[in-house]
């Protein structure tokens, strides 16, 4: 269980207890004007291997650990942290992060409560240990030898293979104690191919709060490399993609970065309280077409983006940002949530105890509409339709943001003709979901890659959706 | 820094070289070939403010040591935060488990003896920055007031930050090598948001050093932040077409950034470079050069030696347009069946030497085209020189800015742009490790309505 998990991963070895960290946090509170304070206690186990020219070449291990100690008051938050778990390290932090507030009532610290049932999304295992040094090998070499075996034209196949096991403690003044063991591993191929002296990538991979044993089932380490091959050698064929305004059609699956980027991040309560967002104070507004229905969803088993409870120790929700088109929600944390009156909604993350929380997303997804991907396919008279893409970014501000296409093909009377080279579409985000004309019934999940920026911190994040037909974008081909 | 936290490192510089003399000398007894240690400490504090108050104050103290084993020609390496022998015991001893499982690699160990860096010069990087906490939020504050007061369309905040770190840094091999030195750095940056029509538009404007003498004044850089994010209001889209584009400094050095990746050892050796086997050939116009530059006093990208141990020079990577040099580690250098050139962690003070063109006359010469002043999105693709990213900036006739442009895409491939260099500015961008004026490139594809 995560509580005996986290009790002897983070307290007792400092020889630490429930009771330390309630007179800890009372400590804290007795500051006039910290509203809230709380405790992040984490220990990350990690390692990572890769392999290049067919031989596994490194391998890499380390343990990270430490408490974080945060006092809000207000909108004012003071932070400190120590790679050290001991009371001294505690009480240090502690009394510098209390300088923060100076003045102001003296609020209470509640008792520790049981929280309601907490969710069980993942198996609480060390990914490290699901698999011995020799079978991580092996995985890598067969991953490597199908990619080679594939197609002559392969020159070069990078594999990697990394793992963590991150074990976390949330002590709140708000009466939160919760713990959490969370797994996750991924997997990724990249290969080169070869004619002549054209060369072109491809890459693909996947990953999940599991163990390792998740990439040797139904051969899905393998399909890793197929996938990557496929993509590569549809490149070798590439003309230049079109530069302009078109009608757009986005696969199903990781095309959901769009969704990442053109509405979740403006979606998140920091940017919403502070009124910086496009979005800022369009709740109840349409902001998409009425087929339309995005979420964002941390309670998925076993997926990336996922957790049990988020880390300010709230459970993950599955919360509705755009419901038939109209703007329902924002993402919060207790921060923000307490300055907008509204409940947190589970999405306070930070990557580690050394960095503050804020409201980031967890997996954010469209439901399925009605149309047959094909039929949305020959809609379309003269236009792009982009499978598979690399990162995006967005101005949440001017609502401006991109996404980068690195396999696409032309649409040319409705049928799927030629592949094109890479491109980066541009659009904004407030508008851009109004321009969704057609939403297919083919909604999938992304193959669990995916990592999130935000402020200098890196999150592991989940995205999805069905093929969507966009009917106006703009593609930033060379082809003018 | 401030009475809570002391103005030193967390343990003694002595204590730190034992970490790491004891981390070489215990794989060495566990039977590695050869080892190399790596370890920095880091404090600091970072304050920002929104809206005339704080927001967030951050207290930094981060250790950590990196060990790499090689056992035979086999590598392993492992990673800790807790420096006392017992956990650097068990460290090495892990890094060297790993090694027993990973291949031999005849390319594979540390850096050759020679090409170490036995004595390495002071470059005087460290300044620490007496301030106290709440000196640091009156300057972030003095900061974001010059930003606000600048004009009635600023309407709100994104905050100013002061950041204040000091560090210390250890590199020891199983030849003997040990260098140690510390660093400071400072920085002061704010961003605001302006609106007109209903549209918002943010920029922000930052200074970086290692001294904070050097530092720019708070007013200027609030200022500065201001004039950006109003320069960007009522930004139209501009038609699809070809035309010139002017990459402003600090976008021109992102453009230079991908050129040095594509002649990264690492890219290379694994084929997956747009520029491979192009040493000795023309890359750039004849009359440009570029040169890095690794020992410039109290500089932001200075090294007296490199990730390796090995030396950093000063030496030419383009001249006269010709790419003279690669960018490697011993590794790659060894792949390559070449030598090292000192560049294990990259580049240190990369040098784009300017032009005598102001940036108003590089508009005047351009008279019609496109500034960059804004990059988004990472559609660059090293192993063709395929490259297409969003953009916004300002859209030039006459020599002379007209409007501001958002919402568009500029494409093109790199090895094409780099030929089509037309003339670079005087206007260098010091504050970075990539160093380069404005870049005018004689044309790009941009798309838009």
């Amino acid at each position: 269980m995560p509580k005996q998990i986290a009790r002897k991963h983070l307290l007792e070895k400092s020889r630490l207890n429930e009771a330390a960290l309630e007179s800890s946090l009372a400590n804290l509170m007795s500051q006039k004007g910290v509203d809230y304070g709380d405790l992040y206690f984490q220990e990350s186990r990690f390692e990572s291997w890769s392999l290049e020219d067919e031989i596994v070449k490194s391998g890499h291990f380390g343990i990270k650990k430490g408490v974080g100690v945060r006092a809000v008051s207000g909108e004012k938050t003071g932070f400190a942290y120590s790679d050290e778990i001991s009371q001294d390290a505690i009480n240090a932090s502690i009394k510098t992060v209390k300088a923060i507030s100076r003045q102001g009532q003296q609020q209470k610290t509640k008792v520790f409560v049981a929280g309601s049932l907490p969710l069980h999304l993942y198996d609480y295992i060390d990914p490290v240990d699901s698999l011995s040094a020799a079978e991580k090998i092996r995985l890598l070499e067969n991953v490597d030898a199908e990619a080679r075996r594939l197609d002559a034209r392969v020159s070069q196949v990078m594999v990697g293979l990394a793992g963590v096991r991150d074990v976390v403690l949330v002590a709140a003044s708000d009466g939160t104690l919760a713990y959490d063991v969370r797994p996750l591993v991924r997997l990724s191929v990249s290969v080169i191919v070869e004619v002549n002296d054209r060369r072109e990538q491809g890459s693909a991979g996947g990953g999940a709060r599991v163990g390792y044993g998740y990439f040797l089932e139904n051969e899905r380490g393998l399909e890793y490399a197929r996938e990557a091959v496929r993509q590569a050698i549809v490149k070798l064929d590439a003309v230049d993609a079109p530069a302009g305004s078109m009608p757009v059609v986005l696969g199903p699956g990781w095309p959901g970065v769009l969704l990442h980027e053109a509405i979740g991040h403006g979606l998140e309560g920091d940017f919403n309280r502070k009124g910086s967002s496009a979005f800022s104070g369009r709740i109840g507004e349409k902001v998409a077409s009425s087929d339309c229905t995005v979420v964002d969803d941390g309670t998925l088993a076993n997926r990336r983006g996922s957790l049990n409870i988020d880390d300010e120790g709230t459970p993950t929700q599955n919360t509705v940002l755009i419901e038939n088109g109209i703007l329902k929600g924002y993402m919060q944390d207790k921060l923000n949530a307490r300055l907008m009156g509204v409940e947190s909604t589970g999405n306070a993350r930070r990557e580690s105890y050394s960095h503050l929380p804020m409201p980031r997303m967890t997996n954010t997804y469209m439901l399925a509409g009605k149309y047959a991907p094909e039929e949305i396919i020959k809609s379309v008279e003269k236009g792009l339709y982009a499978v598979n893409f690399g990162g995006g970014q967005v101005d949440i501000t001017s609502g401006k943001f991109v996404f980068s296409a690195s396999e696409a093909y032309l649409i040319e009377n409705g049928k799927i003709t030629r592949p094109v080279r890479g491109a980066t579409l541009i659009g904004n985000g407030p508008e851009v979901l109004t321009k969704v004309s057609m939403v297919g019934n083919d909604m999938k999940l992304d193959d669990g890659v995916g990592t999130c920026g935000k402020e200098g911190q890196s999150i592991p994040v989940g995205v999805g959706q069905p093929t969507l037909r966009v009917d106006e974008l703009t593609v930033g081909g060379t082809s003018a | 820094m401030t009475k809570n936290t002391k103005n030193k490192f967390l343990t003694s510089n002595a204590e730190l070289i034992h970490c790491v003399e004891l981390a070489n000398k215990l794989a060495k007894k566990n039977g590695a070939s050869s080892a190399e240690a790596r370890l920095s400490v880091d404090t600091g504090i970072s304050v920002s403010v929104r809206n005339g108050s704080i927001e967030t104050m951050e207290y930094h103290q981060d250790k950590g040591m990196g060990i790499t084993v090689y056992v035979g020609q086999s590598k392993g390496s492992a990673t800790t935060s807790d420096l006392t022998d017992k956990a650097i015991k068990e460290t090495v001893k892990v890094a060297t488990d790993i090694a027993r499982f990973t291949a031999d690699d005849e390319c594979a160990g540390i850096a050759e003896n020679s090409d170490l860096a036995w004595e390495y010069p002071d470059l005087d990087l460290y300044h620490p920055w007496k301030i106290s906490a709440e000196e640091a939020t009156d300057l972030a504050l003095e900061c974001e007031n010059s930003a606000l007061k600048f004009d009635k369309r600023i309407i709100n905040s994104e905050g100013a930050s002061v950041s204040n770190h000091e560090s210390f840094h250890v590199y020891g091999n199983s030849h003997g090598f040990l260098g140690s030195y510390p660093s400071s750095s400072q920085s002061l940056s704010c961003s605001v948001i302006a609106k007109s029509k209903d549209v918002m538009q943010r920029d922000y404007w930052y200074t970086a050093t290692r001294d904070p003498a050097m530092m720019e004044a708070a007013k200027s850089v609030g200022k500065k932040a201001a004039k950006r994010t109003i320069e960007r209001l009522d930004s139209q889209k501009i038609p699809t077409g070809k035309s010139a584009v002017i990459f402003s400094p600090e976008m021109a050095s992102g453009l230079i950034s991908h050129f040095i990746n594509a002649i990264r050892g690492g890219n290379l050796y694994r084929k997956s470079s747009f520029l491979l086997n192009t040493l000795g050939e023309k890359v750039f116009p004849e009359w440009m050069h570029i040169h890095e530059q690794p020992h410039i006093i109290g500089s932001i990208g200075s090294a007296p030696y490199d990730n390796e141990g090995v030396k950093t020079r000063s030496h030419n990577i383009v001249k006269d347009g010709i790419l003279e040099s690669y960018v490697l580690d011993s590794y790659s250098a060894k792949k390559l069946d070449m030598k090292t050139t000192g560049n294990a962690g990259g580049v240190h003070n990369l040098i784009v030497e300017p032009g005598s063109s102001s940036f108003k006359k590089l508009l005047k010469n351009m008279d019609k085209g496109l500034v960059v002043t804004e990059l988004m999105g990472q559609g660059v693709n090293i192993v063709t020189g395929d490259y297409s990213r969003g953009a916004a900036g300002f859209w030039v006739e006459n020599g002379k800015i007209q409007y501001p442009v958002a919402e568009i895409t500029i494409a093109s491939n790199l090895k094409d742009m780099y030929r089509r260099i037309v003339e670079v500015g005087n206007d260098v961008d010091k504050r970075r490790n990539t160093r380069t004026p404005s870049i005018l490139i004689e044309e790009m594809t941009i798309a838009g309505d």
